[in-house]
């Protein structure tokens, strides 16, 4: 798992990029606890995310929990086999993706 | 049949992941069938590691086996923590809105969606979660 993160005034743009995994979600947490004060717009780019599970799934929901009081948040080129999960788990309609 | 036993830690999850894909590489696993079933040894082994010895650190044994005609292949996860079937849990609701959402429970119902079959089973002290997939 890698995390890209690009900050711009009141935008914070974050690539998640690999398996966003039991491992790996709690670095994202992280970002999502503590990095999103004066953030406005939140877009969360998932071109090379690989797949999710629920740790990863959980942490997005806090993302866009969070994002909801403060500003609005983005979810970018979500892939096939992401999207599917999004579905499945009924978290498709609860997010905005692009 | 394979097998792997090996210390139930978070850090572990990726050995077992390795181990499962080597037996689907060998048997022309379909991609999609392959991640889907990454995802749900993220999420059986990741709750062993979690919650069947905590907070002491126990092992776990991890079984594969090939079943052929039509193909399939089925994945049991073995422990000797505290008894718990994952599947007595009730299925999330996933109409409700955002605010209303546990951060929850999501884990076992993809494992439940994504897989053919899956069994608990606790005999001799020991959990016995096996998932089935078709290959074919």
């Amino acid at each position: 798992m890698n995390i890209v993160k690009n900050r711009q005034g009141n935008e914070l743009h974050v690539a998640l990029e690999g398996r966003l995994d039991t491992v790996s979600a709690p670095e994202f947490e992280v970002i999502v606890k503590n990095e999103l004060g004066g953030v406005e717009l939140l877009v969360i780019d998932l071109v090379d995310l690989k797949y999710t599970s629920s740790a990863g799934l959980r942490t997005i929901l806090l993302a866009q929990k969070t994002m909801n009081k403060q500003g609005r948040m983005i979810l970018r080129n979500v892939g096939e086999e992401v999207m599917e999960v999004f579905e499945m788990t009924g978290l498709a309609d609860l997010l905005t993706i692009e | 049949m394979k097998e792997l036993t090996i210390a139930a830690t978070v850090e572990n999850i990726e050995v077992v992941t390795d181990f499962v894909n080597e037996q689907l590489e060998a048997l022309d696993c379909p991609m999609k069938a392959q991640m889907q079933i990454d995802i749900a040894i993220d999420e059986l082994f990741g709750n062993i590691a979690h919650y069947a010895y905590n907070p002491e650190i126990g092992q776990a044994t991890v079984r594969v086996e090939v079943i052929e005609d039509p193909l399939a292949v089925t994945i049991t996860f073995i422990d000797n923590g505290v008894p718990y079937d994952p599947l007595a849990k009730e299925d999330p609701d996933t109409t409700l809105s955002i605010e209303d959402r546990e951060i929850g429970g999501l884990g076992i119902y993809m494992v439940k969606k994504s897989m053919d079959d899956i069994t608990y089973e606790y005999k001799n002290g020991q959990n016995f979660l096996k998932i089935k997939k078709n290959l074919h």
